[in-house]
């Protein structure tokens, strides 16, 4: 990748985070520490790989990201407010009453949303309905299905896991935000889910490790699963879970909790820096 | 009673899916179980729209839902002890909340599953269905009846909920003239002034026969088939409330949450009348041949015959 797109994608991601912070700030709670350890993520899918188009969101030919990790909507909403599937300026009623932007997903109600998410594991079996709808019906388009560790605790996960190699789901790529942290603690302490990797390979998956939070390694996971034929791909994505908000990150008890007025100041400050130092280096290229 | 022959809902289903099964919208997954819930036979007919899920009706209702949000119309098959019984959270959360385009069609309901027994009967599946909100639950109670709601089923876009049953049972409905089939709509077999038994299933041709031995005893018994437990026909039963003063309701599920749960909860808010259950009472069933398991929860003619005379005398 040219450096002018890492700094563009690093940017829109930047400015993801900063709307995932204001986000689950106004609302008072949240999933900030998922939601920014897939931000870098969501840019190259979003700003770059996804064959979309924001004016014909319904488009049937579109490529469907499924964020079976729901709660992880403050994520989902930046990426597609800045994408102009509805105004920013609606991020602030994330989780209120009169908002259409519920705490998880809701494909009838927030346009840019292929599927409604929540309940851990069910959003990885439609990922494959969707699938399974593409090469039924011979379209080309691509299904991204977005989990974290924690989720592939649920059984369900493994059932779909199962059918998507059974079904030779080479239009299908799982990719798993592994922050290894989930509500209560380390996912290995919780639960192990370890060895991931061979896991999904014993499953009929082919697996690419990458740094989730590195854009060339993001896109060329991304890449390299089109080229993968008769299988779906796991990018096993190792990330940082609060990534780009200093005190948040690795820290488990960011996982579901809203920061306070003080700590919002701080993290904007964080991610304002930011931003301004990319925005310049990008008009600097 | 006809002189038909006794065809189990489940095989009217599959051979009526394979009847209007042309649509190419139409994919239809099972858990396995497709030679027991009778949907291997649209399978036969459309091998390359017909899928085996496996032994995970969790992944079957989500896959389900998945297709569907590319404007198929998906049916998923296993037993009512498992679809919905088992993927209760998958059809809430991932088919009924987004309003998705599936059916869900659990087979070998009720007590007449027989020997396999309680972990296989399911008792609770309308009750399930039934508190879900915009869910569409059918019961039809012969091969008619069913024939019909599936083409209602395949006709309305959105989710459903049928349940068919194991056991062969007599066919009643083509011989009732004027008998018309509309999805929410009940239909009355058999009018009456005393007293109206309100059936659904398999218990509808148990409420005519306890209709007919009332008659004997020269009580007048209105029957009234429920086929779509929800939306209820509302109408029809404060009408029959109204009329007739005395409510039996008749189903082969707990009575807890089901067609009498249903009903109570309708004529108490708007004409409250005598009114008694004839159901599994709050317990789980057992392994036996159907006709004893039918005798055992009290779920005969005589016993729906006796519960209408007691609604009566409590006018």
């Amino acid at each position: 990748m040219e450096k002018q797109k890492v700094l563009e994608l690093s940017l829109a991601a930047a400015k993801m985070r900063r709307l995932i912070v204001d986000q689950v700030y106004a609302a008072a709670s949240g999933h900030p520490g998922g939601s920014l350890s897939i931000a870098d993520i969501l840019a190259v899918l979003y700003w770059q790989e996804l064959n979309i188009d924001p004016k014909e969101p319904r488009k049937a030919d579109r490529d469907r990201v499924v964020l079976s990790k729901g709660h992880c909507s403050p994520g989902l909403y930046a990426a597609l407010a800045l994408r102009g599937y509805f105004p920013v300026e609606d991020l602030k009623g994330f989780r209120q009453t009169e908002s259409y932007l519920s705490g998880h997903p809701e494909m009838n109600k927030v346009t840019g949303v292929d599927m409604s998410t929540g309940s851990l594991g069910q959003g990885f079996s439609s990922a494959v309905g969707i699938a399974l709808a593409g090469k039924l019906d011979q379209k080309d388009y691509k299904v991204y299905a977005i989990l974290g560790d924690g989720e592939i605790q649920e059984g369900q996960v493994w059932e779909a896991a199962m059918s998507a190699a059974h079904f030779k789901l080479d239009n299908l790529v799982a990719i798993l935000d592994n922050n290894n942290l989930q509500i209560s603690g380390s996912v290995d302490k919780v639960m192990s889910p370890y060895p991931i990797d061979e896991k999904f390979a014993a499953f009929g998956f082919e697996v690419i490790h990458i740094d989730g939070n590195d854009m060339n390694q993001i896109e060329g996971a991304i890449h390299k699963a089109r080229t993968i034929k008769g299988k779906p791909t796991l990018i096993l994505a190792k990330t940082v879970k609060g990534k780009g908000v200093s005190f948040m990150e690795n820290n488990y008890k960011w996982h579901g909790s809203a920061p306070n007025k003080e700590q919002y100041e701080q993290a904007v400050g964080e991610l304002d820096a930011e931003i301004a130092r990319l925005e310049k280096e990008v008009a600097a290229q | 009673m006809s002189e038909l022959k006794k065809i189990a809902t489940r095989l009217a289903y599959g051979e009526a899916l394979r009847e209007f099964g042309a649509d190419p919208r139409i994919i239809a997954m099972d858990a396995d179980l497709g030679v027991s819930t009778m949907s291997a036979i649209f399978g036969q007919a459309y091998p390359e729209r017909y899928i085996d899920m496996g032994i995970a009706e969790a992944n079957m209702a989500g896959v389900a839902a998945g297709l569907a949000t590319t404007g198929k119309i998906v049916l998923i098959h296993s037993f009512a002890m498992f679809a919905p019984g088992r993927m209760y959270d998958q059809v809430r959360n991932s088919i009924v909340f987004p309003r998705l385009n599936v059916k869900v069609v659990g087979s070998h309901a009720g007590v007449t599953v027989g020997q396999d027994g309680p972990t296989h009967q399911a008792l609770e599946d309308i009750a399930l269905m039934r508190a879900l909100p915009g869910m569409v639950v059918l019961s039809p109670c012969d091969a008619n009846e069913t024939r019909l709601a599936l083409r209602a089923m395949l006709d309305y876009e959105g989710p459903c909920y049928m349940r068919t049953g194991r056991l062969a049972v007599d066919q009643i409905t083509q011989d009732i003239p004027g008998y018309r089939f509309e999805l929410g709509k009940g239909c009355t077999l058999r009018d009456g002034k005393d007293v109206t038994i309100v059936a659904t299933g398999y218990m509808v041709a148990q409420a005519l026969k306890a209709a007919d031995a009332l008659e004997q005893e020269g009580v007048s018994a209105r029957v009234i088939d429920i086929h779509t437990i929800k939306p209820l026909d509302q109408e029809l039963l404060i009408a029959a409330a109204r009329e007739t003063g005395a409510i039996v309701t008749a189903e082969e599920h707990n009575i807890i949450g089901g067609l009498g749960g249903a009903v109570a909860e309708l004529l108490v808010e708007n004409h409250p009348v005598p009114m008694e259950r004839i159901g599994v009472r709050d317990t789980f069933g057992r392994s036996g041949d159907p006709a004893s398991l039918v005798e055992y929860y009290k779920l005969t003619p005589a016993d729906i015959a006796q519960a209408a005379k007691k609604a009566i005398s409590r006018k």
